[in-house]
C-alpha cells in the first residue's frame, strides 16, 4: 500500500535496531522534559508541547502512519513538514499506476509522484511499480523510471496486476527506462521484471553494473530474452540466489553456471513451462546438469509450473529431476504422474488441476512411497477411489500439512463412503480434515 | 391493534375518531383481547406476496386468514421499473406465470390475486385507506435490501394503525439463530455451517395449503373492474418484444413446482440407493431451483419429503446432511448475506478479498453473449440466455473463465449477467457463489483452474451439448469440437465453419492466461498472508497452495465441533 512499509518490499532491518533507536529517543525526551522541569523550578509540569518531540521519535511515529495520514500531519507545522521529508521515510515506495477505465484501484497521485522525483529520488532504495492493464499506466511507470537518475536502488519490481501492459509499451522506450536504473543503481539486489520486453543487451547492462549485488531475478515470460542472455547473468552474478524464468531459457550451460564453484548456493529456481502452440517440442535437460545443481546447492527449491497439452510431456520426467514444487496447470496424464512418482524424490508440493476420468490410485500410492518429503498435495478434476486415497494418506501420515482435494475427486467404494472418508483421513493426518467443496445450486 | 374500528361505521363518524385519538395516546398497543372487550372490530387482511408465491406452507398467509373478515392477496409491481431493472425476459416470464398460477389457484377459492402497479411506499397508504386494512402479513425476507424495505413498510403500517405479522418460511431455519450459535457471526465455511445446522432442531414442519373453508370465512371483495385495475401485466406491457420468443423451458408457478416435486422424488427413490454420478447439462423436468428461489415451492416441503424418502429406504435414523445438498447451500449463502448489505460487491465487503480485477467491457460482452471462441463457454452462455438455467458444473466453468481462470474480470460483472438471465439467481446465493467461484471469499484454494477445452470435453465427450447450442459447429468431429481453431483448414471448410469467419477465434490463449492469473492470485494472497503475519518474506513464497490466511480461525472453528 501507499505507506511505503519497508517490510513489504523486502528490507531486512532488524526490529531490534528500531527498538533501540526508539528507546534512545524516548530517553532524550525524558531528559529534555526533566531539564525543563528543573529550569522552571516550580514543580509544575510543562505543557505538553508536541514541537518538543525529537526528530527520531517523529520519524518512528511517521513510519507507522499510512502515507495519507503522514501527508496530513506534514501540513501541521514546519517541523513536522521537515520530518515528513526525512530520507528514511522515502526508502520504500510503491507506485500504483491505474486508469479509471481499466481498474477499480486508486492510483498514486501525480503530484505526489512529481514531489518524490524532485525531492526524494536519491533516497529511494526499494521501489515497485504496480500497473493495471492499460498501456498508459505502463508508460507512466517507464517515465518515472527514466527520471530516477540519482537513484541507487536495491530493489525494483515491475508488477502488472492484470494484463501484462509493459509488453504494450514500445520496446525501446521500456529498455531505455530500465537501463537508466541499471546504470545508476550499481547495487541492485532484487529485480522483478516478469512479463516485460527486457532483452539480452539490457541484461548485459544489468550485469555490467550490478553483478556483485544481484541476488534475486524474476523474469518469467520475457520473450525477448534468449538462453545466451540469461547465461550471461548466471556467469557473472555469482551471488544470485533466486531465479525465475521460462523453460525455453533453461539450458545445461545455465545450470552448470549456477553450480560453478564461484557461485553461491542457489536457494530458489522457478521455471514456467508454457505451450505456445499445440504439439510444441521442448528440449531436454541432462540429468547430469540437475545432479550438479543438487551437489552444489543441496537445499535449493526447484519450482516448476506446467501449462502444456497432455501430449507435450514427452521430454519431461524421464530421468530423475530434483523438483520440489510441481504444478500442473492443465490436464496431465496418468502416465506422466506415474513418471513423477518414479523420478521426483525431492518432491514437497504437488498440484494437479486435472487428470481425466480414470482413477489415479497407483500413481498416488507410488508418490506416497517414493516422495518421502511430500507435505502438500492438491487435486482438482481428478478421480481417486476412497480406499486408495486413505492408503495414500496413511502412507504420508502427519507430514501432509496441506491436503486440498475437491469433493468430486473421491469415488466411494466398498470400503468407504463419502461420509466416512473424512474421519479416516482425519485420523491418519492427526487433525480434522474434509474435502474442498463447490456450491451446487 | 392500536386502531380498532367499530363494526358499523355508519354511526357518527366521530366515534371512530374518538377511538383513533385514544389509540394514538396509548404507548403500546393493547392486547387483542382487551380491544375486543371494548368493541368488536373488523379484521381486513392484506397478504403481500413478494417471494413465497404459493398457497402451501405459507404461515404468513395463514396468519392473514386467521380470524379475518376479509382477505386480499396483493403483489406489487412497477412496470416502469421493470424496464430499468437488470432482469431478463425469461425471469419476467417466469414471474408472470407464477402470478397467473397464484391467481388461478385463488380463483378456485373464490378469491383473486390483486396485482397493484407502483412502489410499495406509494401503494400501501392508498390501499390501507381504500380497503380499511387492519392487518398486513408478509413472509420474512432475510436479504438486507428486503429487511430495509420491510422495516420501512412495517413502520408505515404502524403509523396507519395496521397490525403487521411477519413469518419466516423462505429459509429452512431462523438464520439469526444460526448466526447466534456461531459466536454471532455467520459461518463462512460450508463444513462449519453444516456442523451448526446439525445441532439445531429440525426445521419447522410445513403447513398445509390454505383451504376453501378458511377462505370462506374471510371472503375477498372482488370489484367488477378487477381485471382492469389489478390484472397481471403481460410481457409486452413490461416493454419486451415477444415475436419469435420460444416457449419457456421452465414454466413458472406453484402448480408446476409441485408436479416437479413429485417427479423429483420419484427419481430420488432410486438415487438414494445407488450413488449415481450423473451430470445432465440439459434442463431437467425435475429441476427445482427456480421454484425455490421464487418460493413457488416451499424449501421445507422439499426438505421433509427428502427426509421421509430416505428414512423409508435406508431405515437409518438420521439422514446425512449431504441429502439436502442444494437446500443447505442456499441456506448457507442466505445466512452469510443476511447482515451484510455489501455482500454483492467487493469494495466495502468485509468477507471479500480485494483483488485487482481488470476492467474490460469488450471482453465482458464477448463472455456474456457467448462469443468467446471457446465452444464450451459459448454453449453454456447460450443455454443460459435462451433458457434461464445451466448446470452447476457449467456455472463453475463460465465463472472461472470470466474471473480467476482466464479473463480476470470482476465477479461482480458476472454476477450481474447471471442476475439478468438466471432463473434461480437469489441475490444472496448468486453473489455468494460468484465470490466462491472466483476465490474471493470463503477460503477457497485457487489452484484448480477449469480448462475451457478440457473440462468441457470431460463433462460431455460426445460434444452434443455444443452442437445443440452452437449449431454452426455441428459438423465438427468430437476431436475438434471443443477447440475448433486447432482443426486443419480443410476440415474447417468441410464443416462449413471457418474459425475467424463463421465462428470467432479464441479470445485468449488459455495457457498464457491461466499462468498469468495464477501469478496474480498468488500476489494477492501472499500480501494477505503477510499482513496476517503468516509469512515473513512475501515475495519468496514458493508454495502454490496458499496457507489459509484465516487458517487459525478455520481449523479451530471446526476442531471445536
Amino acid at each position: 500500500d501507499h505507506n511505503g512499509q519497508c517490510e513489504i518490499t523486502g528490507q531486512q532491518d532488524g526490529g531490534t535496531l528500531e527498538l533501540e533507536k526508539e528507546q534512545q529517543a524516548c530517553k532524550k525526551v525524558r531528559k529534555q522534559m526533566s531539564e525543563e522541569l528543573e529550569a522552571e523550578g516550580s514543580g509544575e509540569s510543562p505543557d505538553c508541547d508536541w514541537s518538543l518531540l525529537p526528530q527520531e521519535l517523529l520519524l518512528h511515529i511517521f513510519q507507522h502512519l499510512p502515507l495519507l495520514d503522514r501527508a496530513y500531519a506534514s501540513q501541521v507545522c514546519r517541523g513536522w513538514n521537515e520530518a515528513f521529508h526525512m530520507p528514511e521515510l522515502w526508502r520504500c515506495f510503491e507506485f500504483e499506476l491505474n486508469q479509471p477505465a481499466s481498474s477499480y484501484l486508486k492510483a498514486t497521485h501525480p503530484d505526489l509522484i512529481k514531489q518524490i522525483i524532485k525531492r526524494h529520488s536519491n533516497h529511494l532504495q526499494y521501489v515497485s511499480f504496480k500497473v493495471d492493464s492499460s498501456t498508459e499506466s505502463a508508460e507512466a511507470a517507464c517515465d518515472i523510471l527514466s527520471q530516477l537518475v540519482n537513484c541507487s536502488l536495491k530493489t525494483l519490481g515491475l508488477i502488472s496486476t492484470a494484463r501484462p501492459s509493459f509488453m504494450e509499451v514500445p520496446k525501446s522506450h521500456f529498455i531505455s527506462a530500465l537501463t537508466v536504473v541499471f546504470v545508476n543503481s550499481k547495487s541492485l539486489s532484487s529485480l522483478k521484471i516478469d512479463d516485460t520486453p527486457v532483452d539480452d543487451p539490457s541484461l548485459k547492462v544489468l550485469v555490467a553494473n550490478n553483478s556483485d549485488t544481484l541476488k534475486l531475478l524474476k523474469m518469467s515470460s520475457c520473450p525477448h530474452v534468449s538462453p545466451a542472455g540469461i547465461l550471461c547473468v548466471a556467469d557473472q552474478c555469482h551471488g544470485l540466489r533466486e531465479l525465475a524464468l521460462n523453460y525455453h531459457l533453461l539450458s545445461d550451460d545455465l545450470l552448470l553456471a549456477l553450480s560453478s564453484e564461484k557461485h553461491v548456493h542457489l536457494e530458489h529456481l522457478r521455471i514456467d513451462v508454457v505451450s505456445e502452440n499445440p504439439g510444441q517440442h521442448f528440449h531436454t535437460i541432462k540429468k547430469s546438469s540437475w545432479d550438479a545443481m543438487v551437489r552444489h546447492s543441496p537445499t535449493f527449491n526447484l519450482v516448476m509450473y506446467f501449462f502444456l497439452y497432455e501430449d507435450e510431456f514427452g521430454p519431461f520426467f524421464n530421468d530423475e529431476i530434483p523438483i520440489t514444487h510441481l504444478y500442473f496447470g492443465r490436464s496431465v496424464s496418468k502416465e506422466v504422474l506415474g513418471r513423477v512418482g518414479l523420478h521426483c524424490p525431492r518432491l514437497v508440493e504437488l498440484v494437479v488441476c486435472a487428470n481425466g476420468l480414470r482413477p489415479l490410485d497407483e500413481e498416488l500410492i507410488r508418490i506416497a512411497k517414493r516422495c518421502t518429503q511430500l507435505s502438500a498435495i492438491g487435486l482438482g478434476e481428478c478421480e481417486v477411489t476412497c480406499s486408495a486415497f486413505v492408503e495414500f494418506v496413511k502412507m504420508c501420515g502427519r507430514r501432509l500439512s496441506q491436503l486440498s482435494i475437491m469433493e468430486e475427486v473421491l469415488i466411494p467404494d466398498h470400503k468407504y463412503s463419502l461420509d466416512e472418508i473424512h474421519w479416516e483421513v482425519s485420523k491418519h493426518l492427526g487433525r480434522v480434515w474434509f474435502p474442498d467443496m463447490m456450491p451446487t445450486w | 391493534n392500536p386502531n380498532p374500528r367499530p363494526r358499523s361505521c355508519n354511526h357518527a363518524p366521530n366515534v371512530g375518531k374518538v377511538f383513533e385519538v385514544s389509540a394514538a395516546v396509548l404507548v403500546s398497543p393493547p392486547s387483542v383481547d382487551f380491544c375486543s372487550t371494548l368493541i368488536s372490530m373488523v379484521v381486513n387482511s392484506v397478504h403481500w406476496f413478494r417471494k413465497g408465491l404459493r398457497l402451501h406452507d405459507n404461515p404468513a398467509l395463514q396468519e392473514a386468514l386467521n380470524g379475518a373478515d376479509t382477505v386480499r392477496c396483493v403483489y406489487i409491481l412497477d412496470p416502469w421499473f421493470a424496464g430499468a431493472a437488470n432482469v431478463g425476459i425469461n425471469r419476467w416470464r417466469f414471474l408472470l406465470e407464477a402470478l397467473e398460477d397464484l391467481d388461478s389457484s385463488l380463483k378456485k377459492l373464490n378469491s383473486r390475486l390483486f396485482v397493484v402497479r407502483g412502489q410499495p411506499t406509494d401503494v400501501f397508504p392508498r390501499l390501507f385507506k381504500e380497503w380499511n386494512v387492519t392487518r398486513l402479513t408478509l413472509e420474512y425476507d432475510p436479504e438486507p435490501y428486503g429487511k430495509e424495505r420491510d422495516g420501512a413498510i412495517i413502520k408505515m403500517a404502524q403509523e396507519f394503525g395496521v397490525e403487521t405479522a411477519v413469518r419466516n418460511s423462505h429459509t429452512l431455519y431462523n438464520l439469526d439463530r444460526i448466526i447466534e450459535m456461531n459466536n454471532n457471526s455467520p459461518p463462512l465455511t460450508f463444513k462449519r455451517f453444516q456442523t451448526i445446522v446439525s445441532r439445531l432442531e429440525l426445521p419447522r414442519r410445513p403447513l398445509a395449503p390454505i383451504t376453501q373453508q378458511q377462505m370462506n370465512r374471510c371472503p375477498t371483495q372482488i370489484p367488477d373492474n378487477h381485471d382492469q385495475l389489478y390484472s397481471i401485466p403481460s410481457l409486452e406491457e413490461l416493454g419486451f418484444r415477444t415475436e419469435g420468443l420460444p416457449p419457456a423451458v421452465w414454466r413458472g408457478g406453484e402448480s408446476e413446482a409441485l408436479e416437479r416435486l413429485s417427479r423429483h422424488l420419484d427419481k430420488k427413490v432410486w438415487v438414494a440407493s445407488t450413488r449415481v454420478k450423473t451430470c445432465s447439462l440439459y434442463a431437467s423436468p425435475t429441476g427445482l431451483s427456480p421454484y425455490l428461489r421464487f418460493g413457488c415451492l416451499s424449501c421445507r416441503v422439499l426438505y421433509y419429503n427428502l427426509r421421509e424418502i430416505y428414512m423409508k429406504l435406508c431405515k437409518r435414523s438420521t439422514p446425512p446432511l449431504s441429502l439436502y445438498g442444494q437446500l443447505l447451500w442456499r441456506e448457507f449463502f442466505y445466512t452469510a448475506a443476511t447482515n451484510n448489505p455489501n455482500f454483492d460487491r467487493m469494495e466495502g465487503n468485509p468477507i471479500c478479498v480485494q483483488i485487482p480485477w481488470d476492467q474490460n467491457p469488450e471482453a465482458l460482452a464477448k463472455w456474456a453473449e457467448g462469443r468467446t471462441g471457446f465452444p464450451w463457454i459459448d454453449a453454456i452462455m447460450t443455454q443460459l440466455r435462451q433458457e434461464g438455467w445451466i448446470h452447476h458444473r457449467a456455472r463453475h466453468a463460465v465463472a472461472c473463465f470470466l474471473t480467476r481462470g482466464d479473463l480476470w474480470i470482476s465477479w461482480e460483472s458476472g454476477m450481474k449477467v447471471f442476475e439478468e438471465l438466471l432463473l434461480d439467481a437469489d441475490w444472496s446465493v448468486n453473489a455468494g457463489s460468484w465470490m466462491w467461484l472466483s476465490c474471493s471469499a470463503f477460503f477457497q484454494q485457487f489452484f484448480h483452474c477449469y480448462c475451457p477445452v478440457g473440462f468441457g470435453r470431460r463433462t460431455d465427450p460426445s460434444g452434443d451439448y455444443i452442437r445443440r447450442y452452437i449449431p454452426i459447429l455441428k459438423d465438427y468431429p468430437n476431436r475438434y469440437i471443443y477447440e475448433p481453431w486447432n482443426a486443419p483448414e480443410s476440415l474447417q471448410k468441410a464443416a462449413n465453419c471457418v474459425v475467424g469467419v463463421h465462428y470467432p477465434k479464441p479470445m485468449i490463449n488459455h495457457a498464457e492466461g491461466s499462468r498469468l492469473n495464477i501469478e496474480r492470485m498468488k500476489q494477492v494472497y501472499q500480501q494477505l498472508s503477510h499482513y496476517r503475519g503468516l509469512s515473513k518474506k512475501p515475495h519468496q513464497s514458493m508454495n502454490i497452495m496458499h496457507q489459509n490466511v484465516w487458517l487459525d480461525q478455520k481449523w479451530s472453528d471446526v476442531a471445536s465441533c
